[in-house]
């Protein structure tokens, strides 16, 4: 059992790497929105995976909140905003895709050697875990970085914070008003920035965030 | 003991709000300077009892303050005790100095605040007895005596004064605040019995001692890091300018003492050429820069640096001493050295408020437009004069004996084992000599231009005697220097507890010698009698009067007044502060400071005066700061761009540390 438990364990983190992956390689907005849905339901599976191996049913509830709103809520609102923006088609990317995912590669092998060195006594499920929970928060994090659109930056961002998630729930005896808290602070920086682009929106006529440099005087 | 200690703190932290509230009324000054004095006084009693009382391990009061797990450890041992000596001695001068002094101070309320604040935070560096609040009150005392500095911030030479003040100040507690964290380990345990306990290896020794060189050193004015004392000593109000001067640069050296031969452990010879060579440099350089100067204040700050010199010399004596296990001869050079920190707190803070009662009764800093004040403030020129003979290190005043002393100490320097130290104590010793020729060149011509001679501007010939107060202080430090000077036994005997925590040693009882002589090593070899140097020098005094009084011809004359030699009536035409330190600055100022002189002379049937211009260069401003600040305006002018970056350009800068720090993490073996 404990064999299989780990396996799971490990397949489905790794499922959540890959498809931070793909999120990396989707170029416009609406597929963009679909796959960090998808990612949101590895999450919710690894979660409660995770709740399942450790007898911790209090992370079914961290789980029920990834799925409903992770999965449904906000790509829903998110393809709201885009759709009403009229910006679903639009292509946006800086550094290429290519370059992205190699960038990407570097940073999964050294998130692993970081992690599998540190936790070298650790358990070695809470290990795995926490390896591939760091690809995740970098692969966010490069995805803010590598794009413009001020849409995308959110996803990216909430990738990022589903890597922590990852980390949170790998760890034993994790209390579940740390991960609300994570929650809802997550769903107040979307609304926030929801806002914001709306605002943004109606002043530029663009989410494009280079507009806003251009508007400070910046040259590129 | 310590418990009072910090009570009297406390009263001297409590009388700042009160010199607010208080604020630029008639009735502050005399409040704030007499409950100061008091307060300071009484400080200065309990210091003693502690020094004298039992030598056992001090108790420590822990008070709930600073960080949580830590508190604030204050105590009192024979070290501390000794500095709170020197710090509420000085303090009381200078309060009872500035009682007459301060009324003379147009914007009281830029003062008052500071200075009882000023004294509390001095006191409180020496009741540290953990790290954290060591380097909290070091802070405190750097602070208050900032805004002491820039107080008359009318000027801008005093702005500018205060930010190299505050520059160099900041440095150097950074300085001694990596000095502490290399002391507390990896462990981080911030009292200081756990660091006495731990012992660090010789790598991390040597570093903590570099450190904590330029970090006490920096506040202490050791050269290369002087450049703000000359600034900032002359700009605060004079009592203040004597306490920074005699009193401040003390508690820097107490933070070098505590460091290095308290916590540190058993030295490395080595560590003491480094110190040495300092001590020496920093002798010579800062009484050659006073020579050079024409503003009296600035003369007797640059003179603060060359005894400071004189002080570290004999600390880097006694750690070679100690390094080679002369536990004796480190006792007499470690003695040698506290004597002169406690000699020089008097006679600088003597001289500092003589410059003063000059300042009020003229208005003038420039020796070249004082001259003449003999007669007309005869008594601030009586005890300037005693200060100036104690500072020049001439018997029988206390400059004397602890800078002879420190040579005492130098010829014990044979027997060292190790070569480069037999070669290079002598090398100091010929530096701490000519520094000691130069400090009496140096006082002639501050006494000598200020006090004699005819005057040279309407201010000096309008000058009057200062008030009643300020004379009685005066009078007081001078006392105390002749005292110091007739019986040092009665100090050394003071200063055996001291030694014992420095070097483990001390020097001889003094008490039991006949006549109140000092015997410092052995009958044999050398001693010295401070009271009958002084006897003699009033015998013959006495005797040489009488004679020109009673044997020389009384028979009436009359003939032309002498000229002395000018016939010119103008007093320009005496010697000048310049024309008196001419010879000197071109001997040693030509490649030291690159001074050149350009003579100018109308051409025939002009009637132009002719001009005479000297151009100086400070070698270590030129060649260290300039570069410095060069370096900093070009980096931060590169940095500047990084204020006005995009936002994604921010998120790539935060990702690439991320990064960046995670491959260290990877890469560290």
């Amino acid at each position: 059992m404990q064999g299989l438990t780990f396996d799971i364990a490990h397949l489905l983190a790794g499922t959540l790497v890959l498809v931070s992956f793909i999120e990396l390689y989707q170029d416009r907005l609406t597929a963009l929105i679909n796959v960090y849905a998808a990612h949101a339901i590895v999450l919710t599976l690894s979660v409660a995976w995770q709740a399942l191996a450790q007898h911790a049913p209090h992370l079914y509830i961290t789980a029920t909140i990834a799925l409903v709103f992770k999965a449904a809520v906000i790509p829903l609102a998110l393809r709201r905003i885009v759709i009403r923006l009229g910006i679903h088609r639009e292509i946006e990317t800086v550094v290429g895709v290519g370059p992205a995912m190699l960038i990407g590669i570097g940073l999964v092998a050294l998130s692993m050697v970081v992690m599998l060195r540190v936790t070298a006594e650790a358990d070695p499920l809470a290990r795995e875990d926490l390896a591939f929970a760091l690809s995740v928060v970098l692969l966010g994090l490069l995805m803010m970085v590598t794009r413009r659109n001020a849409v995308s930056q959110v996803i990216g961002f909430m990738s990022l914070e589903n890597g922590l998630v990852l980390a949170a729930t790998g760890a034993k005896g994790m209390p579940l008003v740390v991960e609300i808290s994570v929650a809802f602070s997550v769903l107040i920086a979307f609304i926030v920035i929801g806002i914001f682009l709306f605002r943004i929106r109606e002043r530029f006529d663009t989410v494009d965030i280079q507009a806003l440099d251009r508007f400070r005087g910046e040259r590129r | 003991m310590v418990v009072y200690a910090l009570f009297g703190v406390l009263a001297l932290v409590a009388l700042a709000p009160v010199a607010i509230a208080l604020g630029a009324s008639s009735p502050a000054t005399n409040t704030v300077y007499g409950a100061s004095f008091i307060v300071t006084l009484a400080l200065c009693v309990i210091a003693l009892l502690a020094l004298f009382g039992h030598p056992g391990p001090a108790p420590a009061v822990v008070l709930p303050l600073g960080l949580p797990w830590l508190g604030a450890h204050f105590r009192i041992d024979a070290l501390s005790a000794f500095f709170l000596v020197v710090i509420n001695l000085g303090g009381a001068a200078a309060s009872l100095y500035a009682l007459g002094y301060g009324r003379h101070e147009n914007f009281p309320q830029r003062v008052l605040p500071f200075y009882p604040a000023y004294l509390a935070g001095m006191n409180l560096v020496v009741l540290a007895g953990d790290a954290f609040s060591f380097l909290v009150s070091w802070e405190f005392m750097s602070l208050s005596s900032w805004a002491l500095v820039i107080s008359h911030h009318e000027d801008r030479e005093n702005l500018r004064a205060g930010y190299v003040y505050l520059l160099m100040a900041s440095f150097g507690t950074l300085a001694l605040l990596l000095a502490f964290g290399l002391l507390a380990g990896a462990g981080g345990n911030y009292t200081f019995e756990a660091m006495r306990a731990a012992h660090p290896s010789a790598g991390l020794a040597a570093l903590v001692l570099v450190l904590a060189l330029v970090g006490a050193g920096s506040k202490a004015g050791v050269v290369p890091l002087h450049a703000w004392l000359p600034l900032a000593h002359p700009a605060a109000p004079s009592h203040v300018s004597g306490l920074m001067s005699g009193v401040m640069t003390k508690v820097a050296v107490y933070g070098f003492i505590r460091i290095v031969f308290d916590l540190l452990g058993t030295p490395d010879w080595w560590w003491s050429l480094l110190v040495l060579f300092i001590g020496g440099a920093t002798a010579v350089l800062g009484v050659l820069y006073a020579l050079m100067q024409r503003d009296l204040k600035r003369v007797l700050a640059y003179s603060t640096i060359e005894n400071i010199g004189i002080v570290f010399a004999a600390l880097g004596l006694a750690l070679a001493f100690k390094a080679s296990g002369m536990t004796f001869a480190a006792a007499l050079a470690f003695t040698a050295a506290l004597l002169h920190v406690f000699n020089h707190s008097l006679f600088k803070n003597l001289l500092f408020c003589g410059a003063g009662a000059v300042l009020v009764a003229t208005g003038e800093r420039d020796m070249e437009k004082l001259g003449g004040l003999i007669h007309r403030m005869p008594q601030t020129a009586f005890v300037f004069l005693i200060g100036a003979t104690a500072i020049s290190a001439l018997p029988p005043l206390n400059g004397f004996v602890s800078e002879w002393l420190t040579f005492q100490a130098i010829l014990l320097s044979p027997q060292l084992p190790s070569w480069g130290l037999k070669l290079m104590v002598p090398a100091v010793g010929a530096l701490l000599a000519l520094s000691a020729a130069l400090a009496g060149a140096c006082f002639v011509r501050a006494f000598g231009i200020s006090f004699l001679g005819r005057p040279r501007s309407q201010a000096a010939i309008a000058a009057q005697e200062t008030d009643v107060n300020s004379l009685t202080a005066m009078y007081f430090l001078a006392a105390l220097c002749l005292v110091a000077g007739i019986l040092p036994g009665l100090f050394i005997d003071a200063l055996a507890p001291v030694a014992q925590i420095g070097v483990g040693g001390h020097m001889p009882v003094q008490t039991g010698v006949e006549w109140l002589s000092i015997v410092p090593i052995a009958e044999s070899r050398s001693s010295y009698n401070g009271l009958l140097v002084f006897v003699f020098v009033a015998m013959s005094g006495v005797l040489a009067a009488f004679a020109i009084h009673r044997l020389a011809s009384d028979r009436l004359r009359r003939s032309a007044a002498w000229d002395c030699g000018y016939p010119d009536p103008s007093p320009l035409t005496q010697y000048s502060a310049g024309s008196f330190a001419q010879p000197i600055r071109r001997v040693f100022g030509t490649l030291l400071f690159r001074a050149r002189e350009i003579g100018e002379m109308p051409p025939p049937s002009s009637t132009r005066p002719a001009r005479l211009t000297v151009n100086m260069h400070d070698p270590i401003w030129d060649t260290l700061y300039v570069p410095i600040s060069r370096f900093i305006d070009y980096a931060t002018d590169r940095m500047n761009v990084l204020q006005f970056l995009t936002i994604r350009r921010y998120l790539t800068l935060v990702f690439v540390a991320l990064v960046l720090l995670l491959l260290v993490l990877a890469i560290w073996p």
